[in-house]
């Protein structure tokens, strides 16, 4: 288990001078010893290229990578002793499952009684303790998958384990299962675990940190509720939860802080309102969708911006045409300067 | 137009694909086919298209039978998963491409009006392949629109992208569809799409149409137990219970008092939805405890997978809250909102929701 520690900038072509030949933008980061770290961003948001400088697979154009303070920069993934599982399967399908288990440890020349043991260990914690003499070749897809997370999880002695959207494979109703193995793993072993994906429920669901990533930039680090309550950028804003984030001009209501230029709230914190009430804007309903348990209510404000209101069904829903107030400052609202959160 | 499926049934050798159901589409409204993989939505719409004539029944147009008419003398536009373009053709003749063939006039203009309309104006001149999946499944959508068809076919076309760009187009197409132009069928795989596609929702399970109706409507009152289980998202609780004088017993003798229709069978299937649940008491609920096993985050939402004593339940939560695993959770549940089921999957009682307006 190891310490990771990220200062370096990547592009791929020769002499990067603006930031779009950046992959990655120079950045500063430290992985902790035993973290549940997640990378999320949309496709070409540079968090594949994050995890394979972590790896070792791709060697950044100018800056380090430092394990437990030593530099490792110039080292292979085998030298970092990184483990990492991939979205598809990779096993050996002539072995049996316990014997893809034990191929990490064995490697490693690990004694045949301590293999047993671990082997053992990661097959209950993946519920495969019955499958363990069954040949690989025979298992459907989410059971190979599961054998590649327990590869991955199998040796105690790795710095860090790498996964790279490791559940695409996996049928829709059974990820949440996944979702909790993993979790469940990463409690009991303790293991530094840094986790890639698009997707906004695995990397919330997974990592106690979430890193948000676009355009070879990490706009925020934090918990789920803090990019949820405080997104600390307006991208995190659209992007975590759906819809995403409203954004107005900060003008829109009196009382905006000094320098804010947009206010930012959450559809889930936009309410009904009296006309004309504090912290209250005018709008025309132009949408009501109902979402069956909540209502999802759109308007346009006399400015031409559209806000989105999740309403509980309990209330009088208004119809589209109907003008409305709705109040959108309130504890949960963000303002925003050139992106940034101010307040 | 009208489409009105009659008795249509579809095999292949001994396998059924198709149960043979009877359907005719609400038209120039958008009708949703929800069901899981292997549901049958496809093999409906290939037949509802005329790509697959069907084993059995007849399929009528605005009245005319055109069971067995091929696919070319059909008005139908389809949308596909992939992002199918003619990859040599720039996005303005991928467009055009089916106005050309009609010889059609003004074709610039129309070409013009849906580029901006889906907004890939900007890349008239480019070729698919130059463009991000988002874009090149614009300009897919974009072409079938140029047609013009009275029927609009389109088969999970949004699956393969981010879900943030499937946010954003699912919005465009409800405002496209929303002009009533065409008789739209949308198969998804996911409840939550069909309840913001809104329209109408045709629910289907291992090759048979369950229940055919608004789609709100259909998710308050699923006629079946399968249908709630396929409209549902995260799945509808369900846990065992016997008929009691004042209701309903669950298995741990927590007596959830509903009224029952008479004729009621003694077992009976207690359907909670997560959003049913909450984890703030109020006055007359009933008191679920248990111990947290995940709690899932979907960014606007959290899902809190508990076990209890009645069986692993998932509580729906409004915004992002943490959970540790281990820890203990009581759930809160207005008696008013339980679906009760027959021991044969039949509905029985479902909440008198709040309508809203």
């Amino acid at each position: 288990m190891a310490r990771i520690e990220l200062d370096l900038a990547h592009a791929y072509k020769p002499n990067p001078q603006r930031d779009e030949d950046y992959a990655l933008l120079p950045l500063k980061m430290t992985f902790d010893d035993g973290g549940a770290y997640a990378l999320l961003g949309p496709s070409g948001c540079g968090k594949t290229t994050m995890l394979n400088i972590i790896s070792g697979l791709v060697r950044p154009s100018q800056g380090s990578v430092r394990f437990d303070g030593r530099d490792a920069t110039t080292l292979t993934p085998q030298q970092r002793n990184i483990a990492q599982v991939f979205q598809f399967p990779v096993i050996y399908d002539t072995m049996t499952v316990a014997e893809n288990l034990a191929f990490p440890l064995r490697n490693r020349g690990v004694g045949p009684q301590r293999i047993r043991q671990r082997v053992g260990q990661i097959a209950e914690m993946l519920e495969m303790s019955a499958q363990l003499d069954m040949r690989a070749a025979g298992l459907a897809a989410d059971a190979k998958q599961k054998i590649s997370l327990g590869r991955g999880l199998v040796r105690e002695d790795v710095s860090a384990v790498l996964f790279d959207e490791p559940l695409t494979v996996i049928d829709p109703h059974l990820k949440w299962q996944l979702r909790r193995k993993l979790k469940q793993i990463h409690h009991e072993l303790k293991l530094t675990l840094v986790y890639v994906t698009h997707d906004q429920v695995e990397a919330l669901t997974f990592a106690d940190q979430v890193m948000v990533m676009t355009r070879g930039r990490t706009v925020q680090i934090g918990s789920a509720s803090d990019l949820f309550e405080r997104p600390q950028h307006t991208f995190v804003g659209h992007f975590i939860g759906s819809p995403g984030m409203n954004f107005l001009p900060a003008t829109v209501v009196p009382g905006a802080p000094a320098g804010a230029t947009t206010l930012g709230v959450r559809p889930e914190y936009v309410a009904l309102t009296a006309a004309n009430a504090h912290g209250a804007v005018a709008g025309t309903v132009t949408q009501a969708q109902d979402i069956g348990t909540y209502w999802l209510v759109t308007s346009k404000l006399s400015d031409g911006h559209v806000l989105r209101a999740r309403l509980s069904g309990e209330q009088a829903i208004p119809a589209v045409g109907d003008s409305i107030w709705l109040a959108v400052v309130g504890a949960h609202t963000c303002y925003y300067k050139n992106e940034e959160l101010v307040a | 137009m009208e489409l009105r499926l009659a008795g249509i049934g579809q095999r292949a050798g001994a396998q059924v694909h198709l149960y043979p159901l009877d359907l005719t589409l609400v038209p120039r409204a958008v009708t949703v086919l929800l069901g899981a993989t292997q549901a049958g939505k496809t093999t409906l719409m290939r037949v509802m298209a005329g790509l697959d004539a069907p084993s059995q029944g007849s399929v009528s147009a605005d009245g005319l039978d055109v069971t067995g008419v091929p696919v070319r003398e059909r008005k139908v536009a389809m949308v596909y998963q992939q992002f199918i373009n003619y990859p040599s053709m720039t996005v303005y003749d991928n467009i055009a491409s089916p106005l050309k063939l009609r010889r059609e006039a003004g074709i610039a203009a129309r070409v013009g009006e849906l580029a901006a309309r889906l907004h890939i104006e900007p890349f008239l001149q480019r070729l698919p392949a130059e463009l991000s999946g988002g874009q090149q499944q614009r300009v897919a959508l974009a072409r079938a629109l140029a047609k013009k068809a009275p029927l609009m076919l389109l088969d999970e076309p949004l699956v393969n992208l981010d879900y943030k760009l499937r946010e954003e187009l699912r919005e465009e197409l409800t405002q496209l569809f929303a002009t009533g132009e065409s008789t739209v069928v949308y198969a998804t795989t996911e409840p939550t799409e069909a309840l913001l596609l809104g329209g109408y929702t045709a629910v289907m399970d291992c090759g048979e149409l369950l229940q055919y109706g608004p789609t709100a409507e259909v998710f308050r009152r699923p006629k079946s137990i399968r249908v709630a289980r396929a409209f549902s998202d995260p799945p509808m609780n369900l846990v065992a219970g016997t008929a009691a004088a004042s209701g309903v017993t669950l298995a741990t003798g927590i007596a959830v008092p509903v009224p029952l229709p008479t004729g009621a069978s003694s077992t009976l299937s207690v359907g909670l939805r997560a959003s049913a649940l909450r984890v703030h008491g109020r006055e007359g609920d009933i008191l679920l405890r248990g111990k947290v096993e995940l709690a899932e985050i979907s960014g606007s939402d959290t899902y809190v997978h508990a076990e209890t004593p009645v069986g692993g339940l998932v509580a729906q939560l409004t915004g992002v809250h943490e959970f540790e695993l281990g820890s203990s959770v009581t759930l809160y549940l207005d008696p008013a909102q339980v679906y009760v089921f027959d021991a044969d999957g039949t509905l029985l009682v479902a909440p008198l929701s709040a309508r809203g307006r």
